[in-house]
């Protein structure tokens, strides 16, 4: 693929596609639920829709409490850094392109490999 | 050839690992690859039983021994140390290739150790040679990192060693086999495995450390410590129920954590624990069915874990970053690792088809006719969340959501066919879990393809991902963001150390008072004593008036002279 053609998913229609396609898949399994018999083991699998339903509000619920976590869990990013004086210049490094971060392997891997 | 069943795999690594240390180049690359092939060849045609023996002291000592469970983790991890040492093959770093095989070496050792000592030889190995996988990203914070994980893997060592001597004692043996949760040694070893399997609130060495190693020596990492563990554990402990409960949190907490995680790859590292705790909860129930689902997923969970770090070890090792707030849009240059990565996010997932689907289920069905229904429900809750974590958000954010501007091209050949050989296995066992399922400890006829689980799992699935389409589009989906997220490591980070900090202060400054109101108390007596004389002559005063002092010159004097008559 070009580095500056239109790629895949910058065409909005082909985004509205995919979603289309999970939309229409979500509904076919949902009544695949009428259609096939199932043999259960639990009492609530017998509920029409259970496992659709348990996967739609169990995701909502996780990502709500996740984010209602971050309220009380978030800190800065160098939260654990911000005391030791000797951690100050352990930042990620700047955004590298290929060849810099190749060559910073080098460098790096120069007077690393104390080979025989 | 006729010698080297009698090898121990370990050894195999161990002396590689040599030969490796005094080569270079494409030698030391063939050599590095060679050793898991020869490895594997040796092992097919091992058979079960113990291969050696000797007495130690008064006791017989088994460093090598062979059966259905530890051949399992035998196999398993030289595919991984292969699929790994493939990976890294662009690495020029003699301590990280040569810790990497020591490391993958005492992983081997521990899985085929008969006696509770050997493990714990190879327990510390593990944890002293996986260090340098860490250290080896020579950063201050991976320095930090690396030292807070060797800490706490030295220490579920040391306690493995005590319940061991403990063990001793008891029984009169070391050889390990099942234990039990009877006697203070029972519950010394339990320890050291949780530590090592990562247990809720002893989790931390593993989202702390692993996302800090280089992005090859993550992959070595995810293979082996953890299933380790799962091995000991499934050897140790089977059928014990608290493993059950302890299980299930695994695989419920870690998935909050990993919503709002920004590292990805420390996102990995919380499903990482989420897929143990399928197996702890396997091993908790411990009928034939829910071992072999405990030992198969973790097989699968090593390649396909593998392979979601090795894409994401792709990413950092071509673009520098590993935020998911500062990728996005890198299928545009990165189309190969986008559709491994996505082979791996299905696998982990559990979508039919895919390695996940045929090992999780077998505890899922376990875990429903055991009559652990609430189990049942937190794991299929687990079961959504991994998908909606590591399966969705992983490829989402780093490949797909906005574009970040980069265009960093695939990484160089050695990472893709590393990971294209992991994606293989991933949809062969799928699509083939027979093949799997003839290597397990127990013959269940366990068939994973019928119409009921393909439909729920693929009903809970789909659904999940609308769920997330869902929240994305409504703006309710957590945004990611440069943070770090308070955990369990909170406790020993930062409050403890705050905690002595303040402790000592207090310590300090009682000290301090205490010795300044001595001096004063002593200064008033002493002020007091002379106060009382005060103008008299006497021997304790102030002052003395120069007549006192002429009469004891002459007194002295006077002494001298009557000395001189004396002599």
């Amino acid at each position: 693929m070009d580095n500056e053609k239109q790629h895949l998913f910058d065409d909005p229609k082909n985004v509205k596609r995919l979603l289309w396609f999970l939309y229409i898949s979500c509904a076919l399994l949902f009544a695949l639920d009428f259609v096939i018999h199932r043999h259960v083991a639990h009492s609530w699998e017998n509920l029409w829709g259970f496992y659709p339903i348990y996967g739609f509000v169990g995701c909502s619920i996780l990502v709500f409490v996740a984010t209602w976590m971050r309220t009380f869990l978030m800190r800065p990013e160098d939260y654990y850094d911000k005391d030791d004086s000797i951690d100050i210049d352990v930042k990620e490094s700047p955004v590298l392109t290929k060849r810099q971060v190749k060559d910073e392997q080098h460098t790096k891997l120069g007077d690393y490999d104390v080979d025989a | 050839m006729m010698w080297m069943p009698e090898l121990p795999p370990f050894a195999l690594f161990f002396i590689g690992a040599l030969i490796a240390a005094v080569t270079r180049g494409p030698l030391r690359g063939a050599i590095m690859v060679a050793i898991p092939i020869i490895g594997a060849i040796q092992l097919s045609m091992v058979p079960e039983g113990l291969h050696l023996q000797f007495a130690f002291l008064d006791y017989q000592l088994i460093p090598y021994q062979v059966d259905r469970l530890s051949l399992m983790f035998g196999y398993v991890f030289h595919i991984a140390a292969f699929i790994a040492i493939v990976y890294s093959l662009h690495v020029r770093d003699t301590v990280q290739q040569v810790a990497a095989i020591m490391y993958a070496g005492s992983g081997l050792g521990a899985v085929f150790a008969g006696d509770l000592l050997t493990l714990f030889v190879f327990w510390e190995f593990l944890a002293f040679t996986s260090v340098f996988l860490v250290w080896a990203r020579k950063s201050q914070r991976a320095y930090a990192a690396g030292m807070r994980y060797l800490i706490i893997q030295v220490l579920s060592g040391v306690i493995l060693l005590i319940g061991a001597l403990f063990y001793a004692a008891e029984n009169g043996t070391l050889a390990f086999g099942y234990i039990g949760l009877d006697g203070i040694a029972g519950w010394l070893i339990f320890i050291a495995f949780g530590i090592k399997c990562a247990f809720p609130m002893a989790h931390n060495w593993l989202t702390d450390a692993y996302p800090e190693a280089t992005p090859t020596g993550t992959v070595f990492l995810s293979a082996f410590t953890t299933k380790v563990a799962v091995y000991a554990l499934a050897r140790g402990y089977p059928g014990t129920e608290l493993l059950v409960y302890i299980g299930a949190a695994m695989t419920c907490f870690p998935i909050f954590f990993a919503v709002i995680e920004n590292d990805l790859r420390r996102v990995l590292a919380y499903s990482l624990i989420n897929q143990v705790g399928f197996m702890v909860v396997g091993i908790g129930i411990g009928t034939a069915l829910a071992i072999n689902g405990a030992v198969s997923h973790a097989f699968n969970d090593v390649i396909f874990k593998g392979l979601l770090f090795m894409s994401m070890g792709a990413v950092l090792h071509m673009t520098g970053r590993i935020n998911g707030s500062e990728l996005g849009g890198l299928y545009k240059t990165m189309p190969k690792t986008t559709v491994l990565c996505i082979v791996g996010a299905a696998s982990i997932s559990a979508f039919p088809l895919f390695s996940g689907f045929v090992s999780k289920s077998m505890v899922m069905t376990a875990a429903l006719e055991n009559g652990f229904d609430w189990i049942w429900l937190m794991l299929l809750f687990a079961s959504a969340g991994v998908f909606h974590h590591a399966g969705i958000k992983i490829p989402y954010f780093a490949f797909f959501a906005h574009d970040s501007g980069i265009r960093a091209s695939d990484p160089p050949t050695n990472m893709l066919v590393a990971m294209f050989i992991a994606a293989g296995l991933c949809i062969a066992i799928g699509i083939y879990p027979a093949a799997l399922y003839s290597l397990l400890p127990y013959d269940t006829g366990y068939n994973p393809y019928d119409a009921t689980h393909v439909l729920a799992q693929t009903q809970l699935l789909f659904f999940s991902a609308l769920a997330f389409v869902w929240l994305n589009l409504k703006g309710l989906y957590p945004p990611e963001l440069r943070s770090t997220n308070l955990d369990f490591d909170w406790i020993y980070r930062r409050v403890c150390p705050n905690i002595l900090q303040r402790i000592f202060s207090i310590i300090w400054t009682v000290d301090r008072t205490l010795r300044h109101a001595f001096l004063v108390r002593l200064d008033r007596c002493l002020t007091f004593v002379a106060q009382r004389n005060e103008g008299v002559s006497s021997l304790l005063s102030r002052t003395y008036p120069a007549g006192s002092m002429v009469m004891w010159v002459a007194v002295i004097l006077g002494v001298y002279l009557f000395l001189s008559f004396v002599q």
